[in-house]
């Protein structure tokens, strides 16, 4: 029976890194930028819903309508004045530039925070449980998934039914071309690294209230976003929320066995898949 | 002289050389290595280098401990180097090797019984076998996502450390195969190794890019197309490189635990020594072979002045190196070549062409 509720778990779990993932995916779809800051930037957005709620008193998930659309601001102006300057050439510079923006934001977090863990209180949503059976299954967690799906959803479809999701196919198929007929690439790019820190906010803030953070969480939650695009497989955004899911539940399946052996059981699948399918369980096979 | 653009080595001009009679002017055309800034800059070295191995005859403690960290950092940085600026190799996963470097002397000596100061050797060759088998699975990933990728690896291996036990699980380790030697001669020893590794690696990329290896990586670095369409094995040589900085960072690591002799997984696995030799080698110049010198220099300087100030060191040095990766691409030594044309360690093949007959272009 423990391992049926850890499976639910750890398949919960995943609408977590999925929501972790998916900015990742989306700034490597559309300008083939891994931005290595991007687990920093949801502990920072945790760290802002943390002064909102000590500032006023307001409930950690209403935080969420004033930090998520400033996170889209910081990072459409990220773009605009950093990151554009790096796209194209030799690809050193992204990596130089995102790791450095990496190590700089934990260590400001460290210095005005210290290394002290934190968290967001929700009150009851986060006790509260649905009994399905003899499975408990929490209500956090469960919107947690759910928000995950619909982060994913809305993406899929601003990706495919609008201008902009059209202007930001284009770019990232030919930015040249893209340029040709009208649409603004340096805008394009901006706007995805908005929508990547919008979203990753959110994972911020889900993550400050399910548990506590500290400065240095940022490069862990790198690893299990990465790990779920991975998994999952490049270029398949329902395949990040399935590779989210098989990370979490190895995790809670690996925790449950050794409870030291939980992240490690992740790495270890992750590098299974790397070594037998290194396209991913759901992605497209790829050559080279 | 010709003009000192970013150090490209043409294959062609090569060619020419080599069949000289055929295409090129008549006269004799040479193939110049060594520039007058070279050899000023080899005496300035040799001082140098002298000073550095004198240094147990006239430093004290304290100062061979700091010079034990410059020289092992300045190992770490020239290998990242290797990897990234000549090879395309960005790797934040180095600590892996540091690692490896650290437990393999706890193992080999505290373990396995063998002399402590010849573990390190035998350390850093085990860190390069198990090099290869993580290079298959890393080599499948490009880019940023081959960045991260190195970095799960290494995470994985602090893990599976954390949890044997055997080898001190979560807590660490301590070396005491060393209580053999008296405390003066195992800090000379340890002080000598960190010189030996410090200079080797230097030495090594230099004698490495004046090699076959150095045109076929500077062909990749330019143009992996055109370098595989003249024959470079492309895989083959950045997995030669990938072991020789594996075995580089696990000798620096040994070495820099031999000096500190407690080993914690999660000090030796840290992703900080990836930082330290990212910020040194972007700051100082990547892909040149005195950048990793520069910057160590002027790393040290700014850790050891803002040391009382926290972590603001690295904020210092992490918007430094942004601001450097943004706008100077061959960092701080790359200014000073572009603007003197001083090389200290030419790896450029310059032809020396005959004064030409007539009006007309010198090159």
């Amino acid at each position: 029976m423990t391992t049926a509720n850890n499976l639910v778990q750890g398949l919960l779990l995943g609408g977590l890194y999925a929501l972790f993932a998916t900015g990742l995916s989306l700034m490597f779809g559309v300008m083939r930028l891994v931005n290595l800051a991007h687990g920093d930037f949801a502990i920072l957005a945790a760290f802002l819903a943390l002064v909102a709620v000590d500032g006023t008193g307001v409930h950690p998930l209403l935080t969420l309508a004033v930090v998520v659309p400033a996170m889209f601001v910081l990072g459409y102006l990220l773009q605009r004045g950093v990151l554009n300057r790096t796209v194209g050439g030799d690809g050193l510079a992204p990596v130089l530039v995102t790791f450095g923006l990496s190590i700089i934001l934990q260590n400001l977090l460290l210095e005005l925070f210290s290394a002290d863990s934190r968290g967001l209180d929700a009150g009851a949503v986060e006790d509260t449980s649905l009994a399905l059976g003899r499975l408990n299954v929490g209500w956090f967690p469960l919107l947690t998934l759910l928000t995950g799906a619909a982060v994913l959803a809305g993406l899929q479809l601003l990706l495919a039914r609008t201008r902009l999701g059209r202007a930001l196919r284009a770019t990232s198929d030919d930015p040249e071309a893209a340029q040709l007929v009208g649409i603004d690439h340096r805008h394009a790019f901006a706007v995805a690294t908005g929508l990547a820190l919008a979203t990753v906010a959110i994972a911020g803030i889900f993550l400050g209230i399910r548990t506590t953070f500290s400065p240095a969480l940022g490069p862990t939650r790198l690893i299990f976003a990465f790990e779920a695009v991975i998994i999952g497989g490049l270029g398949s955004l329902w395949g990040t929320l399935a590779g989210g899911m098989v990370l979490g539940v190895a995790q809670t399946l690996g925790a449950q066995v050794s409870p030291g052996w939980g992240v490690l059981t992740g790495h270890l699948v992750f590098l299974a898949v790397l070594a037998f399918r290194p396209s991913g369980l759901f992605g497209k096979p790829v050559t080279t | 002289m010709t003009t000192l653009d970013p150090d490209r080595a043409d294959p062609t001009q090569l060619d020419g050389a080599a069949s000289g009679a055929a295409a090129g002017p008549p006269g004799r055309v040479e193939v110049e290595r060594a520039t007058m800034a070279s050899r000023a800059g080899a005496v300035v070295a040799l001082v140098a280098l002298v000073v550095l191995a004198t240094a147990p005859l006239w430093a004290r403690t304290s100062v061979l401990r700091t010079l034990i960290g410059f020289l092992t950092l300045l190992a770490l940085a020239s290998m990242w180097n290797l990897l990234a600026g000549y090879a395309g190799l960005v790797s934040i996963g180095q600590q892996a090797y540091i690692g490896i470097g650290a437990y393999g002397l706890y193992w080999l000596s505290d373990s396995a019984g063998l002399d402590p100061f010849a573990s390190v050797p035998l350390a850093a060759l085990m860190a390069a076998v198990l090099s290869v088998p993580i290079a298959v699975l890393a080599f499948r990933l490009r880019g940023g996502y081959f960045a991260i990728g190195t970095w799960v690896i290494a995470e994985a291996l602090r893990l599976l450390i954390a949890n044997t036990t055997q080898l001190g699980g979560g807590s660490g380790v301590t070396i005491t195969a060393v209580s053999g030697y008296d405390r003066q001669t195992r800090l000379y020893l340890t002080y000598w190794l960190a010189f030996a590794v410090g200079v080797g690696a230097v030495a090594l990329t230099y004698l490495l890019l004046r090699r076959r290896l150095g045109l076929a990586l500077t062909a990749n670095r330019d143009s992996e197309t055109g370098a595989r369409s003249l024959g470079v094995d492309v895989y083959r040589v950045k997995l030669v490189v990938y072991v020789v900085a594996a075995f580089g960072c696990a000798l620096a690591g040994a070495v820099i635990y031999l000096n500190l002799l407690r080993i914690q997984p999660d000090a030796a696995f840290s992703v900080n020594w990836s930082a330290f030799m990212i910020f040194i080698v972007v700051i100082g110049g990547v892909g040149t072979i005195e950048g990793p010198i520069v910057g160590a220099v002027l790393f040290f300087v700014v850790q050891e002045t803002l040391a009382q100030y926290g972590s603001w060191y690295l904020i210092l040095l992490g918007l430094i190196a942004v601001a450097v990766a943004l706008r100077a691409r061959h960092g701080l030594w790359g200014l000073v070549a572009e603007r003197t044309g001083i090389s200290l360690f030419p790896v450029r093949r310059r032809l020396k062409l005959p004064a030409p007959p007539a009006a007309g272009g010198s090159r």
